[in-house]
């Protein structure tokens, strides 16, 4: 955040340095009122209220929400089902983007659309697939039920509602980068010598790190905060199938207020980090290709 | 190592890019593949250098067949129009690439690894760079390096694409004759592909004209340029004025003009003559030849250019000739002359390029 601001202030000395773009101070004031207004009711405002609203029966009402077994199983699960989810869409965002970005194949542009998906539809929609399909009486319900597998209600559905929703991130930031790189230096170290495996590891990869890193942190982001798809499919069984987005809902149709933002606090913390370590990022890749010559 | 392309075809969709060609490069030249662009040359090279495939045909290096060959064991050696250097490492790594990439039992050790690169950055005299990122570099110097990435591979063959095609003009004259004096000194067979004339004719031992996937001549480039096998050499070969008419005795009409032909060669009844525009002269009064306004005069150092239009169709047409012969002439602007040509070759009108 600190980074955008300071950007923006360097942007606009220069900016005004030119007398022709120069606007009327009414014009400036205005328009900074509005953005920093709005940026303070919308953004700023709730941020602070849910720190506010969780400490405001004192540390240790918050602390004790937090080591609440409960709470501590929502937490646990909703890193269980970050650490599945994100990795496999490293896996999965990485080769589809590769895919996309340095083949020719039918059916691309269908694929391109499919990657989209998660997020035109809406996430209760994406939950409910998954309950049709492997719920009880869905397609492979009764399948499932002989060979005593749970999907629905449990950790398995969760996982997947997750996969499903936080799918795109990291595709969607790798494709555009790829293509505008294009696949000369590929093709420049298989000429080589260089495997698939080489080119991949020592060409393809350096070249996409920061773009992957940010596609992950936001991937990461949205896992942990999900919760439309995981909703629907988690039957919210406390102590079991509660992630941290629902026990705070739990918590808060219960009217455990200060519980309930002591765990949205957690989540608020997780959205801020990542913001910090997102712009950390940024400025890094910035400076790594400043120092490369600006390319 | 000699190449040989043997009935090469290669379509994309509809588009045929190359129909049936067959080529000899042989061992220690310096090959260019000259054409407009979409003319398939590109393409040509690629599939020698085996990152395409073609439909049909093959490709033979030494009389062995290498159309299966994988790129990785083709040992050939490829430049990059846009340079494609890693831009993440140095400029050492770069053509250090090619050896550390070698499996294990044939891979130079790291001493080894060092002497070689600094031996080849020596030969492109960019050895003072060595640490420095590829973005730093200017694109000729980007090419340099590219240049001896290719050759840290010790390839048999040379694949140059458009290799001086993002540079600018002064820089790429200064780069023409410095790659001729590698070449000379390395004898790597090697081919380039360009659309540039001046530069194929400058810096080849061999040129191959190519024009919508087919072969139109081959020959040194004194060949290509005096005695052009096709209207579309002619075309491309540097500029040209064109005449279409009707061919009867000794004459040519065309433009509600007759043109007498300069020499006695049998030709098609409906034909094109190109003339260069040093051979196209002007003169004043009566005769034959193509009447013609003269509509702007250049002084370009020591030549002078004349652009003239048709009286008839306001076809355009250009002379050129020697500041001294200009200010002889004394021409005005708007002044009507008669076009002459002295030399010119008449091609049968099918196969002329367009009217």
């Amino acid at each position: 955040m600190a980074g955008t601001v300071s950007r923006m202030n360097k942007g606009e000395s220069s900016f005004q340095a030119r007398s022709a773009t120069r606007d009327p101070f009414w014009m400036r004031a205005t328009i900074l009122t509005l953005g920093l207004g709005f940026f303070a009711i919308f953004l700023l405002l709730p941020l602070v209220v849910v720190f506010a609203e969780a400490f405001r029966k004192g540390f240790e009402t918050y602390w004790a929400a937090l080591v609440d077994p409960d709470a501590q199983s929502a937490i646990r699960l909703t890193l269980i089902a970050a650490a599945i989810a994100v990795p496999m869409n490293l896996v999965f965002g990485v080769s589809a983007a590769w895919a996309i970005a340095k083949y020719n194949f039918p059916g691309k542009a269908f694929l391109t659309t499919l990657i989209d998906l998660p997020f035109s539809v809406s996430p209760v929609i994406a939950g409910l697939i998954y309950v049709l399909v492997f719920g009880a009486q869905g397609w492979f319900g009764s399948w499932l039920s002989d060979h005593d597998i749970k999907v629905i209600f449990a950790v398995p559905g969760i996982v997947l509602a997750t996969v499903f929703v936080t799918f795109p991130f990291v595709a969607r930031e790798l494709i555009p980068l790829m293509e505008a790189q294009g696949s000369d230096e590929e093709e420049a170290a298989i000429v080589l010598g260089a495997s698939g495996w080489q080119t991949f590891w020592r060409v393809t990869l350096p070249n996409i790190k920061w773009g992957l890193l940010y596609g992950v942190i936001l991937c990461n982001a949205r896992a942990m905060g999900e919760f439309g798809a995981v909703s629907v499919v988690s039957g919210h069984i406390r102590g079991q199938t509660n992630t941290m987005p629902l026990h705070v809902e739990i918590l808060y149709n219960e009217y455990q207020f200060a519980a309930a933002f002591a765990v949205a606090s957690l989540l608020a913390l997780l959205a801020l980090v990542t913001i910090a370590v997102k712009s950390l990022v940024e400025g890094l890749a910035s400076r790594t290709s400043t120092r490369e010559g600006g390319r | 190592m000699s190449i040989r392309v043997e009935g090469i075809t290669k379509h994309f969709g509809q588009f045929a890019a190359l129909s049936d060609v067959t080529l000899d490069f042989d061992k220690g030249k310096l090959v260019a593949l000259l054409g407009p662009s979409g003319c398939g040359k590109t393409t040509l090279l690629r599939i020698i250098a085996g990152l395409e495939t073609a439909d049909h045909g093959r490709v033979l290096f030494d009389e062995e067949d290498a159309t299966e060959r994988h790129v990785r064991e083709r040992q050939v050696g490829f430049v990059f129009q846009h340079y494609a250097l890693f831009r993440h490492m140095s400029v050492f790594e770069n053509v250090a690439f090619g050896l550390r990439v070698k499996p294990r039992k044939e891979r130079p050790g790291e001493a080894e690894i060092r002497r070689r690169v600094m031996k080849l950055l020596d030969l492109v005299q960019l050895a003072w760079v060595a640490d420095r990122s590829p973005l730093q570099l200017s694109g000729g110097q980007r090419q340099r390096i590219a240049l001896a990435r290719a050759l840290a591979v010790e390839p048999q063959v040379l694949l140059l694409d458009e290799p001086f095609g993002a540079l600018d003009a002064k820089v790429r004259k200064e780069l023409r004759s410095w790659l001729r004096q590698l070449h000379d000194e390395l004898h790597v067979t090697s081919i380039f592909v360009t659309h540039d004339q001046e530069e194929a004719l400058e810096l080849a031992d061999e040129v191959v004209l190519m024009n919508r996937g087919r072969i139109e001549q081959i020959g040194s480039p004194t060949e290509v340029y005096t005695a052009p096998a096709s209207a579309f050499v002619y075309g491309f070969l540097g500029s040209s004025n064109q005449l279409f008419g009707e061919v009867k005795d000794g004459y040519l009409d065309t433009l509600g003009a007759r043109v007498a032909l300069p020499t006695r060669e049998t030709v098609p009844q409906r034909a094109a003559a190109f003339v260069r525009p040093h051979d196209l002269h002007i003169e004043r009064g009566e005769g034959h030849g193509v009447p013609a306004t003269v509509r702007r005069i250049l002084t370009l150092g020591a030549l002078a250019r004349i652009e003239l239009s048709a009286v008839q169709d306001s076809r355009a047409f250009e002379v050129e000739l020697p500041l001294r012969d200009l200010s002889a002439l004394a021409l005005t602007q708007g002044e009507t002359v008669r076009l002459v040509p002295t030399a010119m070759r008449l091609f049968p009108i099918e196969e002329a390029a367009s009217p």
